[in-house]
């Protein structure tokens, strides 16, 4: 009889060391994966304006506002999700820069235009070259910039408006 | 309205994988017979109702509605149409779907093809498949919904994963999951074999030919997913105990575990719980398999989205299905009705195989789980990398390597092995001085290369003896199973050949190359042309140009690819390479070195690489031969 328990007992040891590596997964929240550039200034690199690629636009040129740098793309599915949740942010006075990543310019202006523009700028990075020094893994991503260019706070992956009062809001007003 | 469509159709295959998990159950309980044969027409239904939901979210896909999630997440408007029904199960609300259609599949074969089996022995192993279905459709249902609405829809989708945009994930999971889900087959008979409390060979019989079928399947899955890693992913390798690779290579060895002990128990009734047993750990490890990609539990370069919700939900059925069966097992082994045998005699040679496999399986369970164990023991965070696995491996398979011809010349109850060790020692003899001439031709790896060539030796020329034998017998003649084994033991050897002599002697080279510049490896010359650019369908490509010379003679142009996919932007790596029976050529291109056309380059030179793959192909079509011995032919009850 014990022997014919084995297979069990050595089944149910396997099942409790699944269980725990189940549980140990559900509490490695990728969106909580902390950016190094928090507490860093942000990378001065400039980069093309939306509409008119010639202007190149550095975090320096803000002039000193604190601002929320939302990533974004047209190809980008969460993005559509986020849209109506950044124009609200975005209607309540808060400055949003879009960062249009990895976007063909025609297709980001149609998206822009299709869905209305939240942004009050957008930069372009159409290789993906500057997201290496923001440590963009990917869009969604939404960055909090104090005013004097620290970057105070990352998230990955859509907002809410949860998400917006919870962080990006004190964030903002620490940013000041 | 067509996805909802599907999704009631989903529900309706729920509700009809329960009534055919139950039903048919109870009354073979009951001895009712209306209730039995209710399992049939359930069986087709099911396999109805799974195949049109299958065929919807298909359509979705042709027609671009990224109002489906699961459709803008992983198609583009771009996407070739090859590629539009392959993305079906690119990600992993499809592949489930695909799965419980495959499963569906299995269940309305066996309910086909058992008209000579006792009424309730199929009653009973169709619930049983029912109640697999059950738990995967449940599964699909409520935690990874393949016909969720995305409000609003997108008006362009994200693409499949370009890794995925390649003939061979077109293969590769519908022969995976034929494989994983064939061993529910041996797993159902095995359940209805302890719920009934006797083994019948007669049901042995009947089993092995599904058994052998879901084997083959599993053979060829793993085999071309290796394939499409050496061809599509560029890293020159072609196994990389990755845990997903691990996954699908546990079910393997217990699947030839199983494949061995089935004809032991078969043939002399002995091993009749072993066999039980191991048809249950053959299905509880593709179960297994299936919660380690899907839970997000391992890491690994094949990672499905991760859910933990949907950890726990397998988790769950997983604990479900295998303590159920193996409480069913320890409580209801049947009593051992095999012929006694003595030590020396093919029983044991079969027991020993079966021990060595099973010893593989387990040390691969625990490199694969090791990590997790440590994590959990709070021990930090190890990998278990390919030393431990290969090393280990080596070990366990070289017996099994050395015992392989013994196998088919020994006879069943007793024998003497001296006698047989007799009849081989010439050829034993043949390929260890063959492999000595390897050791010292050998330019590296002399070790390796000597046990590539004794191995293919050895198991050729020891397999050839039986075929001898059986030829010079009076009543020489080769059953279909006779002559499958034979094929796949062949396999056996060339695979081992192949394995052995790509690890002992590949070369392999980085180099920055400037465009005219040529590199030598070994007899062959790459001349590098430089790079140009090239459009795609839905990429835009950076493609290289190779000459490779074999001293003066120009053998081919190579043309590797770095492509930038225009939706998401992922780069992908396409090596090119010239394949050859005796040795392939492949060039991988790196990255651009500077503005004047200077790129890194990685050249190999890999001999016989080719014969892993053919190897495994011998075996899978050694295993498929099996099944049309005579023997299976299905007979009406006496």
């Amino acid at each position: 009889m014990i022997q014919r328990l084995l297979p069990l007992a050595l089944f149910v040891g396997l099942a409790v060391l699944l269980f725990v590596g189940v549980r140990m997964n559900s509490g490695k929240d990728t969106s909580a994966i902390p950016s190094p550039l928090i507490g860093k200034p942000a990378p001065a690199l400039a980069l093309p304006v939306l509409p008119m690629p010639e202007t190149r636009l550095a975090p320096a040129d803000l002039g000193g506002k604190a601002y929320v740098l939302n990533v974004w793309g047209s190809w980008c599915v969460s993005c559509r999700i986020e849209h109506p949740v950044i124009t609200e942010l975005s209607g309540s006075g808060v400055l949003v820069v879009g960062y249009n990543y990895k976007d063909p310019a025609e297709d980001a202006t149609a998206w822009l235009q299709k869905f209305g523009n939240p942004y009050a700028l957008v930069i372009q990075d159409l290789d993906g070259q500057a997201a290496l020094d923001w440590g963009i893994y990917g869009a969604p991503e939404t960055f909090v910039i104090d005013a004097q260019g620290i970057v105070r706070y990352k998230h990955i992956g859509p907002l809410t408006r949860e998400i917006i009062a919870a962080d990006i809001l004190p964030a903002l007003k620490g940013a000041q | 309205m067509l996805p909802e469509l599907g999704q009631i159709l989903l529900l309706a295959a729920l509700l009809l994988s329960l009534l055919l998990g139950t039903l048919p159950l109870w009354g073979a309980q009951r001895s009712n017979n209306a209730l039995m044969s209710s399992a049939r027409p359930l069986s087709y239904a099911l396999l109805a109702a799974v195949v049109c939901s299958y065929a919807l979210l298909t359509y979705a896909f042709e027609v671009h509605d990224f109002s489906v999630a699961y459709v803008a997440k992983n198609s583009n408007s771009l996407l070739p149409p090859l590629y539009q029904a392959s993305a079906v199960w690119g990600a992993h609300e499809g592949s489930l779907l695909l799965w419980v259609m495959i499963l569906c599949a299995w269940i309305t074969a066996v309910a086909l093809k058992s008209r000579a089996l006792p009424q309730t022995v199929v009653a009973r192993v169709l619930s049983v498949m029912g109640w697999i279905a059950f738990g995967f459709l449940a599964f699909t249902v409520f935690t990874s919904n393949p016909f969720e609405r995305l409000l609003p829809a997108a008006i362009e989708g994200h693409d499949l994963n370009p890794l995925l945009q390649d003939p061979g994930l077109i293969f590769h999971p519908p022969l995976l999951y034929l494989g994983y889900v064939g061993f529910s087959v041996a797993f159902a008979f095995a359940i209805a074999a302890l719920i009934d409390g006797r083994i019948d060979a007669q049901w042995i019989k009947w089993a092995r030919p599904w058994t052998n079928a879901a084997w083959g399947f599993l053979t060829l899955g793993i085999a071309l997913g290796s394939f499409w890693a050496y061809y599509e992913l560029g890293w020159g390798g072609w196994w990389f105990w990755d845990p997903v690779e691990n996954a699908s290579f546990m079910p393997w060895l217990v699947g030839a575990a199983l494949i061995h002990s089935q004809a032991v128990t078969e043939k002399r009734g002995s091993f009749s719980s072993w066999t039980l047993l191991l048809a249950i750990a053959a299905f509880s490890l593709s179960l297994l398999g299936t919660f380690l990609v899907r839970s997000g539990v391992l890491t690994s370069v094949h990672a499905f989205a991760s859910d933990p919700e949907r950890g726990m939900f397998i988790l769950a059925f997983l604990c479900l299905v295998v303590g159920s069966s193996l409480t069913l097992f320890a409580w209801r082994t049947p009593k051992e009705f095999g012929k006694p045998f003595h030590w020396q005699s093919r029983e044991s040679l079969l027991l020993i195989n079966n021990l060595l496999l099973t010893a593989a399986c387990a040390m691969v369970l625990l490199g694969t789980l090791y990590p997790l164990l440590a994590e959990a023991l709070d021990m930090g965070k190890i990998s278990v990398g390919p030393p431990y696995f290969g090393k280990l491996f080596l070990v366990l398979m070289a017996p099994v390597v050395l015992l392989i011809p013994f196998g088919p010349l020994s006879r069943w109850q007793s024998d003497s092995l001296g006698n047989v060790a007799r009849v081989l020692m010439p050829w034993l003899v043949l390929a260890a001085l063959v492999a000595l001439v390897a050791l010292f031709k050998a330019p590296q790896h002399p070790i390796k290369t000597a046990l590539a060539f004794f191995s293919v030796f050895w198991i050729t020329l020891g397999t050839l003896r039986f075929v001898w034998q059986r030829l010079r017998q009076a009543q020489s003649r080769f059953t279909a199973e006779m002559s499958g084994m034979i094929l796949a033991h062949t396999g056996v050897a060339v695979f081992c050949f192949g394995a052995l002599m790509a690890e002992a002697l590949s070369t392999e080279k980085d180099v920055a190359a400037k465009p005219g510049q040529s590199f030598e490896i070994g007899a062959y010359r790459f001349l590098f042309q430089g790079v140009q650019e090239l459009p795609g369908p839905n990429f835009v490509a950076q493609r290289g140009a190779i000459q490779v010379f074999d001293g003066e003679r120009m053998l081919t142009t190579l043309y590797p690819e770095k492509r930038q996919y225009a939706s998401g932007g992922s780069i992908m790596t396409e090596a090119d390479m010239q394949g050859g029976i005796s040795r392939d050529l492949y060039v991988a291109l790196g990255e651009p070195l500077d503005a004047n056309g200077g790129w890194a380059l990685r050249l190999h030179v890999k001999p016989f690489i080719r014969w892993i793959w053919f190897g495994a192909l011998m075996m899978a079509l050694g295993a498929f031969l099996v099944m049309f011995d005579k023997r299976f032919k299905n007979r009406r009850p006496q």
